[in-house]
């Protein structure tokens, strides 16, 4: 009867072990879901490593309505002073629907005085794309833009 | 095979000491991204320009690295600080043995 009842109280025990894990789950879901797709998710997840991402001093700029998704002008600008001791390292560009999430990787040191890129991209879809930020103190920071594309880059024809 | 191809500079060829200068770097290339398929429904491969650097007095101050997401013709604006009268070498290097250089003077007060 009593090994009965134990079993039982294991059962729950489980039980219970696996419904507080489903909610801590969806507590982090929040930070997980930052990224739609997974590729997007594992490409932040390279660059990032094991660090936190912080939210804040990057500023990205795209036009909210993309005709075109084939030269879509992107300028990305991270807050921050460019000194020897702090300055921005690096700055990555994710777009979550395109089929390479990768789009642009930029390596500064603090002879650049200024964290502000400018370049030329493709996008797929519409869709979110992510500015990365990597401060020379090792700390990430991102922040992202949702567009709307109407003609996409990768469907017309050579 | 080697391959190269036009590029073009923009910045200003005088600044003083310690300015905040504007460079403008953009390659002739088609960045052919590798996703696109021509009308045998053959896959065209991927050739695109994988890297970028640009040195000042030989010190390497900027370098990016590009990725099918980047659009043809890649173009990018960086900033740099005048220290020095000297030139500023650009590099960029890619697929197929893709390489183009291009160098500019400045004159610093």
């Amino acid at each position: 009867m009593s090994a009965i009842q134990t079993k039982k109280n294991v059962g729950r025990r489980d039980w219970l072990t696996q419904a507080l894990l489903l909610g801590v789950s969806f507590c982090l879901q929040p930070l997980l879901a930052l990224a739609k797709k997974p590729e997007a998710l594992e490409a932040i997840q390279k660059i990032i490593g094991s660090n936190a991402l912080n939210e804040g001093k990057v500023k990205l700029v795209l036009p909210p309505l993309i005709e075109n998704g084939n030269l879509v002008v992107l300028k990305v600008g991270v807050d921050n002073p460019m000194t020897e001791q702090n300055y921005v390292k690096a700055i990555h560009i994710i777009a979550e629907g395109n089929p390479l999430p990768n789009v642009f990787s930029a390596y500064l040191t603090p002879r650049s005085g200024t964290a502000n890129i400018t370049t030329r991209v493709r996008l797929a879809e519409s869709q979110k794309v992510w500015a990365i930020a990597q401060l020379s103190d090792g700390s990430f920071w991102q922040s992202s833009v949702q567009t709307m594309v109407t003609t996409s880059a990768c469907t017309e024809e050579p | 095979m080697s391959k190269t191809s036009r590029t073009v500079i923009t910045m200003p060829d005088k600044a003083k000491r310690g300015e905040i200068i504007e460079i403008r770097a953009i390659a002739q290339h088609d960045m052919e991204t590798g996703f696109r398929y021509d009308q045998t429904g053959k896959r065209i491969p991927r050739d695109i320009i994988r890297n970028f650097t640009c040195s000042y007095g030989g010190v390497e101050v900027f370098k990016a690295d590009f990725y099918p997401g980047v659009g043809a013709n890649p173009m990018v604006i960086f900033t740099t600080i005048a220290t020095e009268s000297g030139t500023l070498q650009f590099e960029w290097t890619g697929d197929d043995g893709y390489e183009a250089l291009n160098q500019a003077q400045i004159t610093v007060t």
